[in-house]
């Protein structure tokens, strides 16, 4: 697949299972812009609009989900996951249904709306929550094996997908073991562990520094939650030095996934987190969002140069 | 409904009533009133409506109940352990700590309960969900049941869910109001009006019944009208005027029975009043 946003690539994932006819999905009146529009053309009879209510539709999704139903719920991430948190977490985890929210336009590159609809906090929320599994995959390639691998494995879900095209990183014949990251670049230096669109920066951040003589390693952690603690005890022992890079806030997601697996770990190291520090985000284009909130590849790699020379 | 059933059904109820007390004294705590106040509408939901059983409890096309308002768990476990889903004895250890009987209904614990509810305004959409699989998924045509609140209608999701059950013309779907007319802080006209629901449900596209829901009689009759409005495209929603606390003379309509345990004095006045019930239906 060529550059798309992984919202494109979800919609082509349901229709391509969608034929299991255990398969049903629901939108909040967002169908053309979470691509859920593409399941409904197929198979009318099993897409459901629930209308502006993100939390019925949660519910309601569970209420399905309990007659043995697989059933896909989207929205845009900020109302997927924090208008309908309490209903994930009550009606959806706690009573361990096959719900997979699957919440597109997270992050900054939603773009001009600004930040009423720049969810970067999602992560965060959802890892807290027992039994939900957080997966945010970095490029059409292996949003499609994510969303095979929420079909395949009983329970909750909650998948990150963005509005932004993406370039692709994967092949078709790419391997998606839920909860193991993938290697995509080995280095002895540092490393990057990354997920969504910034997996694709982070290996642009590994070119520039390599061109400076500095070896980096790249983890795509598509999988949040459970996270590959190996991978990252890995990282921390060998290079010595890790860089998370996320859309999202440095609080809570995958900056402090890696955190708290690096300090468990048996040779923690330090952990520079980037992603959004703090702050809400704002109106402008998607490129200009990232260069302002400094995830670019560019600011990725002065970063890593940056604290790595700090180490030394 | 011939005086024989009315009666089986009241000594039913009574025996519920006796384990909805033995059962939160033993814990310590726990939702006397809102339970003492829908009991007669579960009494008669499992034995009448329903056709759930232990042997069918996992059947596709079962009918389905999900209680919306979750913290009157003790009369849907009193009815579950009555009915044969478990040891009613277990009731004794409702809220403990090695205990399957959780505060709020948990499905995954408890074999009988199709949805785990407890907070307030999910039950009903998890309810519509069901219906929907029922009409447009399964189509097997299975009914469902939900009883509420008043106190959770003042929840924002019940509307969302009540909105969508009547767009996707659930008339396999029946909601069930317990208004008792009380809440934690006291009346529900002095804590948030909800105007007239009856009202507000019909402008919604609902075919409503308005009854005395501690009426086996109404009861029968309302359940009765929504089996017999299948193909109407309406959703169906039964207002039963209840008494919190019903059954026990003290916590009749008194809000402060909402989630308290009686002292050992009480739970005495509570189980002589209601032994001396049983004793009488039984005669």
């Amino acid at each position: 697949m060529g550059d798309m946003a992984t919202r494109e690539g979800y919609g082509k994932a349901l229709v391509e299972f969608g034929a299991d006819s255990r398969i049903v999905v629901m939108d909040a009146d967002l169908s053309g812009s979470t691509k859920t529009g593409d399941f409904r053309k197929v198979y009318p009879d099993r897409f459901f609009d629930m209308g502006i209510a993100e939390g019925n539709m949660v519910a309601t999704a569970a209420g399905i989900a309990t007659c043995g139903k697989i059933v896909f719920c989207s929205s845009f991430a900020m109302f997927a996951s924090e208008r309908a948190c309490e209903q994930v977490r009550n009606s959806v985890c706690y009573t361990n249904l096959d719900v997979k929210i699957c919440a597109t336009h997270a992050g900054l590159t939603v773009g001009e709306d600004g930040a009423t609809h720049q969810c970067l906090e999602d992560m965060a929320i959802m890892r807290s929550i027992p039994n939900i599994r957080v997966v945010c995959p970095a490029d059409c390639a292996s949003t499609r094996l994510a969303i095979k691998a929420a079909i395949d494995n009983h329970g909750p879900f909650y998948i990150r997908l963005g509005r932004s095209k993406v370039p692709a990183i994967y092949g078709d014949d790419t391997e998606f073991v839920l909860g193991r990251a993938n290697q995509l670049r080995d280095g002895k230096d540092l490393t990057i562990i990354a997920c969504g669109i910034m997996v694709s920066a982070a290996l642009k951040a590994c070119d520039i520094l390599s061109g400076k003589g500095i070896s980096a390693r790249v983890l795509d952690m598509h999988t949040i939650k459970p996270l590959d603690k190996d991978a990252v005890a890995r990282a921390a022992a060998q290079t010595g030095l890790i860089v998370t890079a996320e859309e999202h806030s440095v609080n809570g997601g995958l900056g402090g996934a890696v955190c708290e697996a690096v300090c468990e770990s048996s040779s923690p190291c330090r952990v520079i987190r980037a992603g959004v520090n703090d702050r809400f985000g704002k109106s402008g284009t998607p490129d200009a969002l990232l260069n302002e909130y400094g995830l670019t590849a560019e600011a990725l790699a002065d970063r890593c140069e940056k604290e790595l020379n700090a180490s030394r | 409904m011939t005086k024989d059933k009315e009666l089986q059904l009241k000594l039913f109820a009574a025996k519920c009533r006796r384990w909805i007390i033995e059962g939160v004294y033993c814990a310590q705590s726990g939702h006397p009133g809102g339970s003492l106040s829908c009991t007669d509408i579960l009494t008669y939901l499992y034995n009448e409506a329903l056709e759930v059983t232990p042997e069918n409890a996992d059947d596709p096309a079962r009918n389905r109940f999900v209680l919306s308002k979750g913290h009157c768990a003790p009369a849907l476990y009193s009815v579950l352990g009555l009915r044969g889903f478990f040891d009613i004895g277990e009731m004794r250890k409702l809220r403990h700590i090695d205990s399957f009987l959780q505060g709020h209904p948990c499905m995954s614990e408890v074999k009988g309960v199709d949805m785990s509810t407890g907070s307030l305004g999910q039950g009903i959409s998890a309810a519509t969900g069901m219906a929907i699989n029922s009409k447009y998924l399964d189509k097997t045509g299975y009914k469902v049941y939900t009883v509420l609140g008043d106190g959770e209608m003042q929840e924002g999701e019940v509307w969302e869910a009540l909105m969508s059950g009547a767009h996707y013309r659930l008339d396999n779907f029946c909601a069930i109001l317990d208004n008792n007319g009380l809440q934690i802080d006291g009346k529900v006209d002095s804590v948030m009006s909800l105007g007239d629901i009856e009202a507000k449900v019909r402008a919604f596209g609902y075919e409503t019944r308005v009854i005395d829901g501690h009426s086996f009689e109404e009861i029968e009759s309302a359940v009765t009208d929504f089996k017999n409005n299948a193909g109407s495209g309406k959703p169906f929603f039964i207002i039963a005027h209840t008494h919190k606390g019903c059954g026990v003379s003290f916590m009749e309509d008194n809000a402060g029975w909402h989630g308290k345990a009686p002292n050992a004095e009480e739970y005495r006045i509570a189980t002589d009043e209601l032994d001396s019930a049983i004793r009488a239906l039984e005669v």
